[in-house]
């Protein structure tokens, strides 16, 4: 299968499967020292479970995994790292209320002082500064993630594993870390890149191997192939693309804040102040930001989740002060929500689709004095499966058995046939295949066209970008001035992200 | 001897067995379990020690075997909440019911028996000053519970052991990403609480009242627990809690003694009221509760 010498990690006809579902079918992959390898594929495509069985958190139930060319059982996470393979989580495996130093003495013997020296050592020679007495909690997103890098490369690492390491930051950090990337490839060491963005892996990867529905269905060089042919491989058909739509005249202000601000009293939360926005009737109005830096916040303050904070008059809704309103008095003026927890806040999982309907469409005729009419829910629910794909047996299949992307096609839905004047979604693609993600992107434009006034709160650039006509940033609790999307680019948003202002400015 | 000289001598020994528990409680719970069987594990404590040192004249002795016996049926519920991943406030409780039930049947033949207490150690120097002295003559096991208090502080906040077991407790899915085995450290937190009550039964009832009755534990295990959760899993503020609540519970007796025209059944309630007042008052700090609770406490893991 490998040229030249024995490669650093192979596997060969790996399976693994979770009750009757094919999570990974005879894959096969060779990884060899100083080589950055793209694992490519959809949400589901059996990325995160390879990963899991070569990092020896889950074990195959067929196949072999070799180390140096020697078969190995890989048992635990700890075993693959006595054999020098490290990884860093997507979603951080940190300990948010030790210190960095302390997350660090938990993984690697050592004086906590001794290590303090070898942290600030590692991270001048890999461009990974951070505090080593700094609380977790307190640090940035990129800031974690240097963090979890320098706990792997404490190990000395052979193969470093990264699950979706951009999927989190900004794009002038983008360029950091891959330049630390370069770094640690230039040392010999083999990294394994996960990623979902072509445009990186063309730019980062020598070797990518892609997946879809478990199965590889490419392994070449990205750098010799365009974006377009990664895609078709990726996903079985072509790139589907968001038709932008064309500027519309703006109707009147639905959604207005004027200098709202709010004291969070929770320690890992945001304080927001001074957020001024005015979103109007055929307008997509994006906020643009990496989580954490008060979207939350500034979602619960619209919605009204958070209804005492900010001062009743500043936070206006269809022409009404809803400052100290609660949820269900401004949905009643025609606000509808989709949070970015499906499960949970947008729907509860033990509860079936038509009772999940019921939450928020109980005034669209599903009640009548007070008694469920049965046959109305299972309607709307069987309208709403219908009209926007849901991919689920019916109605009465509880919520939680639904895939991350049919529930939130099925959470839009149920807002969407609420009619709202003002909606606001919260991450609306999130874990959301391309397919999908596309089609929701698509409806979003369609409620603008008719005149709903609409608020997008994303981590996905790219994502806003396309349908959104003005963008703000959120960074720290501060919202930028409205910028149009017709006359920026990503990389004056990007800057925004992380508080530069200016992209000419310092990158910290 | 007045007053003030009575709740000084005996402030101490009457928070003692409240403090083991709950010094064992915290670190149980700092690794993420929730063990709601801490006054049952005590009265089983309470019994095995009467027992044996009874039978052997040892109190070290009984001090072992309620340790042991502790640790023993805190197993029971470890392989509750940790092998069977059962509700751990529902496990908690049904091991505990067990747990009283055998003290019940284990003390049976030693009913209204006494035994000798420990004698008192005096700190040189310090026991002579007027007044306060009497503080500083404690029995034996006294002493080494403040000993361990402040060791338990020391390890939970300044060592690596520490740092694991509030590493489980934070976020027990990344603890295992990085290595550990939650199940493991969770068993071993469990053990370790359950061992602390056994002995704070022990010292119930060989030492602080030496004479076995049944139900003599009496509400201290709740106590215990409220004192954790009351004191946001801090060792500092758990002792003090402990130490109100002895001091208090000894005022109460007083006020007794000497006749108060209260009624005695509000006084009694007083040193329940006050501690938990105080502690949640301490504690009252939103951003600082925030930090210090223990993120996983309660939720079952599977390994």
């Amino acid at each position: 299968m490998s040229q030249g010498p024995t490669p650093l990690l192979s596997l060969s006809g790996v399976s693994k499967r979770y009750g009757g579902v094919v999570a990974n079918s005879g894959i096969d992959l060779a990884v060899t020292a100083g080589s950055i390898h793209a694992i490519l594929g959809e949400n589901g495509a059996g990325k995160s479970t390879l990963m899991k069985l070569i990092y020896g958190v889950e074990t195959p139930d067929d196949g072999v995994i070799a180390w140096k060319g020697q078969p190995v059982r890989l048992s635990s996470p700890a075993a693959a790292r006595r054999l020098g393979i490290g990884m860093v989580f997507q979603h951080f495996s940190l300990f948010e209320t030790l210190t960095v130093v302390q997350n660090m003495a938990l993984v690697v013997p050592g004086a906590q002082a001794a290590l303090a020296a070898r942290i600030r050592a590692l991270g001048d020679e890999f461009g990974l500064s951070v505090d080593p007495a700094a609380l977790v909690h307190s640090l940035s997103v990129g800031e974690r993630q240097r963090v979890e890098i320098i706990r792997c490369l404490l190990l000395d690492p052979e193969l470093l594993i990264l699950d979706e390491p951009t999927s989190v930051l900004p794009p002038q950090s983008v360029v950091k870390l891959f330049e630390t990337l370069r770094r640690l490839q230039v040392k010999g060491m083999a990294i394994l890149f996960i990623s979902h963005k072509l445009e990186e892996i063309k730019e980062l990867c020598d070797t990518a191997t892609i997946l879809r529905l478990g199965r590889v269905t490419g392994r070449l060089d990205p750098r010799n192939h365009s974006a377009k042919e990664l895609a078709t491989l990726m996903i079985g058909r072509e790139m589907p693309a968001v038709v932008r739509a064309a500027p519309l005249g703006l109707g009147e202000v639905r959604l207005e804040l004027a200098g709202v601000g709010y004291a969070n009293d929770d320690p890992f939360g945001v304080s927001l102040s001074d957020v001024s926005l005015a979103v109007h009737s055929g307008e997509i109005v994006g906020i643009a930001g990496i989580s954490g830096n008060g979207q939350q916040e500034l979602a619960a303050l619209i919605s009204g989740e958070i209804a005492q904070g900010a001062a009743p008059g500043a936070i206006r809704l269809l022409g009404q002060a809803v400052g100290d309103m609660g949820v269900a008095a401004r949905r009643r003026l025609g606000f509808a929500f989709v949070p970015e927890e499906r499960l949970g806040r947008g729907a509860v999982p033990e509860m079936s689709l038509a009772d999940n309907v019921l939450l928020t469409a109980h005034g669209r005729g599903l009640v009548h004095r007070g008694f469920i009419s049965r046959q109305a829910e299972r309607a709307f629910t069987a309208d709403c499966i219908a009209r926007f794909d849901v991919r689920t047996p019916g109605p009465e299949t509880e919520a939680g058995a639904l895939s991350g992307g049919n529930l939130q096609k099925f959470i839009m839905g149920r807002e969407v046939m609420l009619e709202p004047a003002m909606l606001l979604v919260s991450q609306p693609t999130w874990g959301v295949d391309i397919g999908a993600a596309t089609d929701i992107r698509q409806r979003l434009v369609a409620m603008r066209n008719q005149g709903v006034a609409i608020l997008v709160i994303s981590e996905e650039i790219d994502e806003l970008f396309q349908i959104c006509d003005t963008l703000h940033v959120l960074y720290k609790g501060r919202l930028s001035a409205a910028l149009p999307t017709a006359s920026i680019t990503v990389n004056e948003v990007g800057a925004h992200m992380i508080g530069a202002g200016q992209p000419a400015g310092a990158v910290p | 001897m007045n007053a003030v000289e009575f709740i000084l001598a005996g402030m101490l020994a009457a928070a003692t067995p409240m403090l083991l528990a709950a010094l064992g409680e915290m670190v149980t719970e700092r690794s993420g379990v929730l063990n709601l069987g801490i006054e049952g594990m005590m009265a089983l404590g309470a019994a095995l020690g009467f027992m044996v040192t009874y039978s052997s004249g040892s109190h070290a002795l009984g001090f072992v075997v309620a340790a042991a016996g502790g640790a023993a049926i805190s197993m029971v519920f470890a392989a509750l909440a940790l092998g069977f991943v059962a509700n751990q406030v529902v496990a908690g409780l049904a091991v505990g019911v067990l747990a009283s039930g055998l003290s019940s049947l284990l003390g049976k033949p030693f009913e209204s028996q006494t035994l000798i207490a420990l004698p008192k150690l005096a700190l040189p120097g310090l026991a002579e000053i007027p007044v306060v002295g009497v503080l500083f003559q404690q029995d034996i096991v006294v002493w080494l519970t403040l000993l361990l208090a402040l060791a338990i502080w020391g390890v939970l906040n300044h060592s690596r052991l520490g740092l694991i077991v509030r590493a489980v407790g934070e976020n027990p899915h990344a603890a295992r990403a990085v290595g550990f085995s939650v199940i493991t450290i969770r068993c071993a937190a469990i053990a370790f609480g359950g061992a602390m009550a056994g002995i704070a039964g022990a010292y119930a009832s060989t030492v602080y009242t030496p004479l076995w009755a049944d139900g003599m534990i009496a509400g201290r295990g709740w106590i215990a627990l409220a004192l954790v959760v009351f004191g946001t899993w801090q060792t500092g503020r758990v002792v003090f809690g402990a130490f109100l609540f002895g001091a208090l519970s000894l005022a109460d007796l007083t006020a007794q003694a000497v006749g108060a025209s209260v009624p005695s059944q509000l006084l009694a309630c007083i040193p329940y009221g006050v501690t938990i007042l105080m502690l949640a008052v301490i504690s009252s700090n939103r951003k600082r509760l925030r930090l210090n609770s223990i993120a996983s406490l309660g939720q079952p893991f599977e390994g």
